[in-house]
């Protein structure tokens, strides 16, 4: 933490300071001069097109701007990109990796954080946009699962759990998680969940882990073994419980996310959910889902985090890496993130802090018919510490994942 | 061109070390690591853990025997279908409407097919929309468990319905020899049913064509990544899909573990190739046996329509996947129970070109160098073969066809390790060899039956005029085999532009095509842009077949002679 | 010889095989047991289609009118296992991954049960063609003429109730080619069987002994009756 701490103090210097501004100003100029004309390799997942526009219009804006030329590499899963900087570090490709710039969080930046995979730390913090970044409330935007970022990803947008239901086949959805376990045994085959170690299947363990757990502060902690069967053993009693109602009574599971709001449009599951509150309205809005569709969240909240984007330690352009995630974070580029219809993603910013031109943008902003107010999303629980995504997909797979042998 | 010599054949020393190299190499790529043996990582010595590690994860026999199952049944399912359709109605009209509806589909890849077969029989499904809320009385889907069936039943189907066309374009090639109708005819003169014939005269003499590809289709089926993704069982899932997650696993100690599945794969599908030339070893002997009998089985007529149905399944099943891809892929929204999109849009489709447009055009770079190349080679290594004096021994050709035989997975991230070593990796060029790998065996597959049927005396009347060899080659060999090489550089195209694991792995992301797109974007749940873009897969290999077909005839409008004889 | 009122033979009634629309012949005639036609004709005259009519093999694109009786039942729908015509080809086509014997086994009728009496019976077709001890041998491994009387030997086993000879000694040199041929002849006689050789060689022609047809377009010849007879220009030179 004492490099984090260095860094905020460095970023207060740099509002107080007119001086220290300056020769922040001359970096910046030095890292817009050396980025001109670099190419940004950007691995991030593909899977959503409204995502794939929005980053097309973001690589058309910076090269526009800084001369910089951003190409977003489809991924199906972002850990791959892990494998491959690993890759490329295991047969000592220092410099020139194929890997500029990465979307990210939670585990696989702790694993690439902690096998050294990552660009210096700092430079994140260095951004001239990082001033606007909420650090006091959303203090997940410098705690990614609980680790620290050290300023080695830069915030991207904000996510926190939600679930989506259509308003026609479901009026009152449930409250909290027994409630949807009630609702499961009187539905059978109508809800699901995607199948660990799928991210969103995870989160829901993690979910419901936070729900059931005796105490909710282990979580935050690596896991230990010793204690984990027991501390996971309430979990696994619900899991028991509502696997036989479960959409073909758990034998299979939907792929991920989308593939589970595709069930909820076709009406297979009643309910869905999604990581992004703005998911459903942004999906109604391009057809993906019915006009009917609403969310809901737990009255005792639901897991938030943030995604970020990290720079392998082997970039080939570095500068321009930095040049886009500085872009990302700008308030225009992340006002138009949060419009339903082109992304519906939280902003990582401060808005109440924001020049009032950009205030305004965000303040005028129709979140769409489905996405709940940011008072009505309920608490945010901290994701656990990123050691409880292994442990609980293992103890998972081994249950419900290894068929009748 | 290389001279005539009985000394070692340079050409194939040279290809089977540009492509078996590669493949040994990664394969000691994945058998050190698999051992416990991966400095970078720290693990410096040699130990059995990772296979300990390997046997206590869950549902791990489960997963190998669905590898071996599903990848098995699907391949004598696959074959058993061709060889009976083809006994049947070989030679008859049918047989030739059909073979016009199968070519196409060969062009159409794995995972596209599988997604429009999903989209055909899931519960929501399109099968299941025609006759709902009316005859059934669903007006939501019902919660039936057809996709990701825990045996393995959808994926099997999956897999056939993609084979068959392979394996009846290998047939149909093998069939295609000289003297094959007079033996027909020799067959029922003597007073055999059409289905005796085939089975007791035909099949011995065109197996052995058939054989390596059908060996092919079974390593593949044992080891097939997409298919299952797409289609498969996930509690738990084949081998294959598991490899690749714990390949992907951020926790890069798994790489160790996953050596060792990659190993384990490895038999797996030596397991099942084994079984099959056991299981092909009892036929011969029975089949042999029933030479002598002298039954006629002349009232076929059952058979022959019983043995019509699978075939008219598969072209069908096929055929509305692909219809269905295409209604996809101008649909905003279609939901269960509406039989047709309740809104269209064709904004993705712009959106699709105009994104798609640069991966299409390096997928398209891609394969026509790789078919380029991989013909080239082949032509080069036959043509020099006709010039050696001492007959081939089989050895290095077994060599040539080891990518085809080995799971791809099994030596992939090797060949990934080793690519980075050299420094190559994300570079056209590197993904160029890599595709070269598995291409070359299909060019070499499909272009030296042809070669060696090519008659010999064409050669011999060119070089009495006093033609050089180049010569011979370029105005008498090449033209007289214009047909069959452009349908080799089609097929190899098609491949090309199949590969998905290689083109990621080497291609470290930089090396975009459509394949690595429509993966990432079929990882989504949007069924527009996942219809489109296997439309677009399979853009180059239709050109490509189209091609074949129509510039010969073009180009020999005027020669009876070089008609295409069917 | 009598007129048409006998059924008994091959008998070729009224046919005509176009294609694409064009005539390419048109033929009626009788071939009574133990007796040979023999069709002359250039290549391209239609020898080898009107062959595949008669034995069930003509390809879809080409038309054909007429009828085929053999011994008084109308073949022309049959399918052709189900016609009993024996055809030896210009090769002699032994199935290449059989031994000798089995290409003869074969051809025996499945009526004969027992496998002992089924190899008698090859043994016995080798012995008749003078080629005993030849049945354990590959195919391959035999001379053109060799393979040809097995081949013959083959046709025959089958029981055909007649044979169609489609220039089968046309690969045969020209002492063995008189040896084999003879061999064929006396054998069809032997059996009674109808007889329809096509070539273009004289030779042929003059040892089959029987009436000869031409098939092409210069004498625009149609119809096999007795009066075509004494066209038989080139038996007597």
């Amino acid at each position: 933490m004492n490099r984090l701490l260095a860094a905020f103090v460095g970023l207060t210097g740099m509002i107080a300071a007119p001086f220290a501004a300056t020769a922040q100003e001359q970096d910046w100029q030095s890292v817009l001069e050396d980025a001109k004309g670099q190419t940004v390799y950007f691995h991030a997942w593909g899977g959503e097109p409204r995502i794939n526009a929005y980053i097309q219009w973001a690589a058309r804006e910076v090269e526009r701007d800084f001369g910089v030329r951003v190409v977003h590499v489809k991924v199906s899963d972002t850990a791959s990109v892990v494998s491959q900087v690993l890759a490329e570090k295991s047969v000592g490709k220092e410099s020139g990796g194929a890997v500029d710039l990465i979307w990210i969080n939670g585990e696989n930046f702790a694993s690439m954080k902690e096998n050294g995979l990552l660009a210096e730390p700092g430079w994140a913090e260095t951004l001239p946009n990082w001033q606007y970044v909420d650090v006091e409330n959303k203090p997940t935007v410098i705690v990614d699962f609980t680790v620290p970022t050290d300023g080695q990803e830069s915030p991207w947008g904000m996510a926190k759990l939600v679930f989506m239901y259509d308003s026609t086949r479901l009026e009152t959805p449930p409250s909290d998680l027994s409630g949807l376990l009630e609702y499961a045994r009187n539905n059978p085959g109508r809800f699901s969940y995607p199948q660990p170690p799928n991210f969103y299947g995870t989160t829901f363990l993690k979910q419901a882990l936070a729900d059931t757990v005796a105490d909710r502060d282990v979580l935050s902690r690596p896991v230990d073994s010793a204690t984990f069967d027991e501390t996971v053993a309430p979990l696994f009693e619900f899991l028991d419980e509502l696997h036989p109602h479960l959409w073909r009574q758990g034998k299979t599971f939907p792929k991920n996310a989308a593939d589970m709001r595709r069930l909820l449009a076709d009406s297979e599951l009643d309910i869905a959910f999604s990581f992004n509150p703005g998911d459903a309205s942004g999906a109604i809005a391009n057809g993906e889902l019915p006009e009917t569709v609403r969310t809901f969240v737990f009255e005792d909240g639901t897991i938030g985090n943030t995604h970020f984007v990290a720079i392998p330690f082997n970039s080939s352009a570095q500068p321009g890496a930095q040049v886009f995630a500085n872009f990302l974070l700008s308030p225009m580029a992340q006002t138009r993130k949060q419009e339903p219809e082109i992304w519906g993603d939280p902003t990582v910013l401060n808005v109440a802090a924001l020049p009032a031109n950009e205030k305004a943008l965000f303040d005028t902003m129709d979140l769409g018919p489905a996405t709940l107010l940011p008072e009505e999303l309920g608490p945010v629980l901290p994701e656990p510490h990123p050691s409880w995504v292994s442990a609980l997909e293992e103890a998972w797979l081994e249950r419900y994942g290894a068929g009748s042998e | 061109m290389p001279k005539a010599t009985g000394g070692p054949d340079i050409p194939t020393i040279l290809v089977v070390s540009l492509l078996a190299g590669p493949v040994c190499a990664g394969l000691a790529g994945t058998v050190l690591p698999a051992f416990g043996y991966l400095p970078v990582l720290g693990y410096h010595t040699f130990s059995l853990a990772p296979f300990w590690e390997l046997f206590r994860m869950p549902g791990l026999s489960t997963s190998v025997l669905l590898s071996f199952g599903t990848g098995l049944a699907a391949s004598i399912l696959s074959l058993a279908i061709v060889l009976l359709f083809t006994a049947a109605w070989s030679g008859t009209r049918t047989f030739h409407r059909l073979t016009r509806f199968l070519s196409p589909l060969l062009s159409v890849p794995h995972a596209a097919a599988a997604i429009g077969l999903a989209f055909l029989i899931a519960p929501s499904g399109f099968l299941a929309r025609l006759v709902s809320p009316w005859a059934t009385g669903w007006t939501r889907p019902p919660d039936l468990l057809i996709l990701n069936d825990p045996a393995g039943y959808a994926m099997t189907l999956g897999l056939v319905a993609k084979e068959v066309p392979f394996l009846f374009l290998m047939t149909l090639a093998a069939l295609n020899r000289p003297h094959i109708r007079d033996y027909y005819k020799a067959g029922a003169s003597l007073g055999y049913g059409r289905m005796s014939t085939f089975f007791k005269l035909i099949l011995p003499q065109i197996y052995p064509l058939i054989r390596l590809p059908m060996l092919a289709v079974i390593a593949y089926s044992t080891s097939v990544v997409d298919v299952a993704q797409i289609l498969g069982p996930t509690t738990p899932a084949p081998l294959a899909p598991r490899l690749v997650s714990w390949m992907n696993d951020p926790d890069l100690a798994k790489r160790l573990m996953a050596s060792a599945g990659a190993l384990l794969q490895l038999a797996v599908s030596a397991g099942a190739l084994l079984t099959y030339l056991g299981l092909e070893r009892l036929v011969t002997l029975w089949l042999t046996s029933r030479f002598e009998s002298g039954h006629r089985r002349r009232g076929d007529a059952l058979g022959r329509q019983a043995a019509l149905v699978p075939m008219l399944l598969v072209i069908a099943i096929m055929t509305a996947s692909l219809a269905l891809l295409g209604l996809w892929s101008a649909a905003r929204s279609w939901w269960f129970p509406a039989a047709l999109p309740q809104r269209w849009g064709i904004e993705r489709m712009f959106d699709a070109f105009g994104m798609g447009g640069p991966a299409l055009f390096a997928t398209l770079a891609i394969a026509a160098a790789a078919a380029g190349i991989a013909t080239a080679l082949a032509l080069w290594l036959l043509e020099a073969r006709g010039h050696r004096k001492v007959p081939l021994r089989g050895r290095l050709n077994t060599l040539i066809f080891l990518p085809l035989l080995l799971p791809q997975i099994s030596f992939l991230f090797g060949l990934q390790m080793l690519f980075l070593l050299a420094g190559l990796s994300g570079s056209f060029e590197a993904v160029l060899l890599a595709h070269l790998i598995f291409v070359f065996p299909y060019a070499f597959l499909a272009l030296s039956d042809p070669w060696n049927r090519l008659d010999p005396r064409y050669a011999k009347a060119a070089a009495s005029t006093g033609a050089s060899r180049a010569r011979i080659f370029w105005q008498i060999q090449l033209p007289l085999l214009l047909r069959p090489v452009l349908v080799t550089a089609a097929v190899a195209a098609a491949v090309s532009v199949g590969q998905y694991l290689p083109t990621l792995m080497i291609g470290a992301g930089r090396i975009v095509t459509v394949t690595t797109e429509s993966v990432a974007l079929a990882s989504g749940g949007n069924r527009q842009v996942a219809a489109l873009y296997a439309l677009l897969q399979l853009i180059i290999p239709l050109v490509g077949f189209s091609l074949a077909a129509l510039v010969p005839s073009i180009v020999f409008r005027h020669r009876a002679a070089m008609r295409l004889e069917r | 010889m009598t007129g048409s009122g006998d059924s008994s033979g091959l008998r070729l009634k009224n046919v005509g095989i176009r294609l694409n629309g064009q005539p390419l012949l048109e033929i009626d005639c009788h071939i009574l047991p133990g007796t040979i036609l023999t069709i002359m004709g250039e290549s391209g005259s239609g020898k080898s289609s009107l062959l595949d009519f008669i034995a069930g093999f003509l390809r879809p694109d080409f038309q054909s009118e007429g009828n085929v009786f053999l011994n008084g039942e109308d073949l022309t729908f049959l399918p052709a296992q189900e016609r009993h015509i024996g055809l030896m080809f210009q090769a002699p086509l032994l199935f290449p991954h059989m031994s000798v014997l089995q290409n003869l086994l074969f051809a025996i009728p499945p009526k004969i049960r027992a496998r002992a009496e089924r190899r008698q019976l090859a043994q016995q077709a080798l012995e008749d063609v003078g080629l005993a001890g030849f049945g354990a041998r590959d195919p391959a491994t035999l001379s053109g003429g060799q393979q040809t009387r097995v081949a013959l030997m083959r046709t025959l086993l089958a029981e055909p109730r007649a044979l169609l000879l489609d220039e089968p000694f046309s690969s045969l040199d020209q002492t063995r080619r008189s040896d084999v041929r003879d061999l064929v002849f006396r054998l069809a006689r032997a059996n009674d069987l109808p007889v329809l050789l096509v070539t273009h060689d004289e030779e042929d022609a003059r040892s089959a002994g029987g009436m000869v047809h031409f098939l092409d377009g210069t004498t625009n010849e149609n119809g096999c009756s007795e009066t075509r007879q004494p066209q038989i220009a080139v038996s007597e030179r």
